[in-house]
């Protein structure tokens, strides 16, 4: 991918209440902290805990940040058809766009730089389907890199309580090579 | 070096509001200013201070009310409809000179409305809200450092002036997560209420100083007009009491009109905004900067009292105003007329629960001036 | 001991506010005997009240004294109470008042169990704003807003504290002063809250609205509309005559009061440290 990263860079995390989405942008965060950078995440979502729409935005730089939430995002998340719909149109042709393909049909396109890959159901195959966020994260900061991927590591393990913390270093390191087996075959 | 902490506004406030050694919080659940309760709830039994869920939001305002004569620094926090209930609270701390805090996360309104979108739609509400004239204070905040600071000094500002004091969140900030560098003991100024020299002789209304119950004196509180002593008065000395209690806060209008400057000083254009609004109004100077115009933000921390000298200077300079807010148009009533006709002032609203965008703003700022009705932006 | 009362009175704010005839200056008197008897100490009092004829009792007690919103007394006291424990808090209301616009905090205030004594000033209709219906008024009743008479069921308060879960009940009248006096007493030294439903006279609304104007009338329709009770214990066995109000304590049980448990939430909040 692009060797320089952009700053600030935009990020938006989409799908549905309950998979953890608000989540991976709270880790994102907290890992760009520990980088050094600063970090402001947004979110919206509907009165539903579960299964509403949700939306975790993070904006990192290593200035200031004024306007908090993102306007065009420079990689994009989709978890969800409903967020697919909402959001895939609402990027540039250098956005990076990840679809989770256990969710989101081939019917859904972005004008984004578009990568489909079963999150979720790398997840399942990890443990769990509740770990499809961290999957994602790294898929993401392994697409796109955000931040350290020690740093980014040391965050989910942070955030995450202590019985699930080999579950999801397995989902991260899951993560990482599904996001590179799509790198490989263009590097 | 103080350690970094990534934090939600909601969070900043309750946190800080332990460290401005608030020792009592009555209030009632509410989104979206909930987490700052629970938060509290959690916090303040381990420090041995205490908390109470009440029944509503009036009786969270009168319990505040009462554990301040009671000698506690006390916080509630709300939203809309909860800020509604409270206004007779409101009046009532106004009147007996009560120190306290309101935090009003504010969300999009009348009524219900959209519980967990933002708006800024509670201003006037803020400082018109009860009935009758009084003495209140007014202050925003536009991030999360920024909601930590104004909540210390949203105490502060209660117990040097014995006032109630409005801290207007909104729904974004609340939830909003930013890093912050947490303060340190002592790297924010905490102020307590004057004492009494003499308990002996202390009238509850003579002046700022503050003696709570059970301290020596035996006193009388009421809502009813009164005079110094708490006990009524003539219509005369009534009406002499109403203009101190509104001159205490109205005549330190220069200490209290707490804001920021962003590329003001050579501006042609400014925009003045407050609260979360004031964070797309300084992308949009940047913007505007970028296209080659002069524009400068003023963002105003202090709502009320008024600052109209702040006003003035901005107007004696700039031919325009720009004021976004996120309401149909309420304290560009307040700026317009300070401004007095010296600048064309120019309202951007946003009511549609979303942060207005620095390119709305900016836009807003450039449009042509063949009318001063300015401009709605819809989603 | 008669005179015990008359070191409690602000004697500048004298005279009173309320009528010829009224019983609210009866209530009054037996409470601060009550507080004279009990040897209370007179700084570490705070009487607490809100709106109406009642709540204008502060301004003539030398004590810490509070006069708040129209049915809020409780809250407030409330708040009075856990800032400063070492007060004891009175909350002195009318029936509109505490079973109106405030039944809320009321209710709650019964649940809750702060260490507060609250008395009702109960006349059956609103006096200061000038004779309205009040959810006290008994059907029938005449009233400036019921001239034809009250079509509505009143509160029974006592029922109401008791459902509430008040861990002290009574009902007297301003008239039977002794009772009024020891039920007082009991309420002060009950460890919790405490309620006093004090059925008074309003010759000047309630008795010129329903043929009982004359003082001395009142007094006897509050006679004849109650009916004493000997002790709590018997609770609710006998079956009052219709509209006769029974009278006595209805419940005299202490179980822990909220800042006793709040004390153990502190205490177990902190671990072992102790709590200054």
């Amino acid at each position: 991918m692009s060797n320089t990263l952009k700053d600030p860079i935009q990020i938006r995390f989409s799908g549905a209440g309950g998979q953890g989405l608000i989540t991976a942008g709270v880790i994102l965060s907290e890992a760009a902290m520990m980088d050094g950078r600063n970090v402001v995440q947004t979110q919206t979502y509907g009165p539903e805990a579960r299964l509403g729409s949700s939306r975790a935005e993070v904006i990192i730089s290593k200035g200031t940040i004024a306007y908090p939430e993102v306007t065009l995002p420079d990689v994009l998340l989709c978890m969800s058809t409903e967020a697919a719909r909402k959001y895939g149109a609402k990027c540039t042709a250098d956005t990076v766009v990840i679809f989770d393909s256990t969710n989101i049909g081939p019917e859904f396109t972005s004008p984004g730089r578009v990568f489909r890959l079963p999150i979720t159901e790398t997840a399942t195959k990890v443990g769990s389907k509740v770990v499809a966020n961290t999957v994602a994260l790294c898929v993401l900061n392994t697409l796109v890199p955000v931040v350290p991927r020690e740093t980014l590591a040391a965050a989910i393990a942070a955030r995450v309580p202590a019985k699930f913390r080999e579950l999801n270093q397995r989902a991260g390191e899951a993560g990482e090579q599904l996001a590179a087996g799509l790198l490989t075959p263009s590097a | 070096m103080s350690k970094k902490r990534l934090i939600q506004g909601n969070e900043a406030c309750a946190h800080a509001a332990l460290y401005a050694g608030c020792n009592f919080y009555a209030g009632y659940p509410i989104t979206p200013s909930s987490e700052v309760m629970e938060i509290l709830s959690y916090e303040m039994p381990k420090l041995g201070r205490t908390f109470i869920q009440m029944e509503d939001e009036i009786a969270s305002i009168s319990a505040i009310i009462g554990a301040a004569w009671g000698g506690a620094k006390t916080l509630t926090a709300t939203s809309g409809p909860g800020f509604s209930l409270m206004q007779e609270g409101l009046g009532y701390a106004s009147i007996t000179e009560t120190p306290c805090v309101i935090v009003n996360c504010q969300r999009w309104g009348p009524s219900t409305g959209q519980p967990t979108k933002g708006a800024q739609g509670d201003v006037m509400q803020s400082i018109w809200g009860t009935h009758g004239d009084h003495a209140i204070i007014v202050v925003t905040a536009s991030t999360v450092r920024d909601a930590f600071d104004m909540t210390v000094k949203s105490f502060n500002f209660a117990q040097q002036y014995r006032v109630p004091v409005v801290l207007l969140m909104d729904e974004v900030l609340a939830h909003m997560r930013e890093n912050i560098d947490w303060p340190e003991p002592g790297d924010i100024e905490v102020i307590e209420a004057k004492r009494p020299a003499d308990v002996k002789t202390y009238k509850p209304f003579a002046n700022d100083e503050f003696l709570p119950f059970g301290h020596g004196a035996r006193y009388h509180i009421t809502g009813l007009a009164h005079g110094a002593e708490g006990f009524a008065v003539s219509d005369e000395a009534a009406a002499r009491e109403l203009k101190r209690m509104v001159g205490k806060v109205q005549d330190h209008v220069r200490d209290l009109a707490l804001h920021d400057r962003y590329l003001l000083d050579d501006a042609e254009l400014a925009i003045i905004s407050y609260g979360i609004t004031s964070r797309p109004a300084q992308s949009a100077v940047d913007l505007l900067r970028a296209q080659g115009i002069r524009a400068g933000l003023l963002s105003l921390k202090t709502l009320w009292p008024f600052p109209d000298f702040l006003i003035d200077e901005v107007a004696e300079r700039v031919d325009t105003i720009v004021v976004p807010e996120l309401n149909m148009g309420q304290l560009v009533r307040e700026i317009g007329r300070a401004a007095g006709g010296r600048s064309q002032v120019i309202p951007v609203s946003r009511i549609d629960g979303h942060l207005l965008t620095p390119a709305q703003i900016a836009d807003a700022a450039v449009a042509p001036f063949a009318t001063s009705a300015g401009k709605v932006v819809r989603s | 001991m008669s005179d015990n009362y008359r070191r409690f009175l602000r004697t500048a704010q004298l005279p009173h506010v309320w009528c010829p005839g009224c019983g609210d200056g009866m209530i009054v008197k037996a409470l601060l005997e009550a507080i004279g008897e009990l040897n209370l100490d007179q700084n570490k009092i705070a009487v607490v009240s809100g709106i109406g004829c009642s709540g204008r009792t502060p301004f003539i007690l030398d004590f810490n004294t509070m006069h708040t919103t129209h049915g809020r007394a409780l809250a407030f006291a409330t708040g009075i109470k856990l800032a400063n424990p070492e007060l004891r808090v009175f909350a002195i209301m009318g029936d509109g008042d505490a079973s109106a616009i405030g039944g809320n905090h009321f209710i709650h205030a019964c649940r809750r169990n702060l260490d507060i004594t609250a008395l009702v000033f109960n006349n059956g209709i609103y006096g200061l704003t000038g004779g309205q219906l009040a959810p006290t008024t008994p059907v029938g009743k005449r009233s400036t807003t019921s001239t034809m008479g009250s079509i509505e069921q009143p509160f029974d308060l006592v029922r109401l504290a008791l459902g509430a879960g008040a861990g002290f009940v009574a009902r007297t009248t301003s008239f039977d002063h002794k009772r009024l006096t020891s039920s007082i007493k009991r309420a002060i030294l009950h460890k919790g809250f405490s309620f006093v439903d004090i059925l008074t006279s309003c010759p000047t609304y309630f008795g010129r609205m329903n043929d009982v104007a004359e003082p001395y009338d009142m007094v006897h329709y509050l006679r004849d509309t109650s009916s004493p009770l000997h002790d709590c214990t018997c609770g609710e066995t006998d079956q009052p005559k219709a509209e006769v109000m029974p009278t006595g304590i209805f419940r005299e049980e202490e179980r822990a009061d909220y800042e006793a448990l709040y004390k153990q939430k502190i205490a177990a909040a902190c671990g072992k440290r102790s709590v200054s």
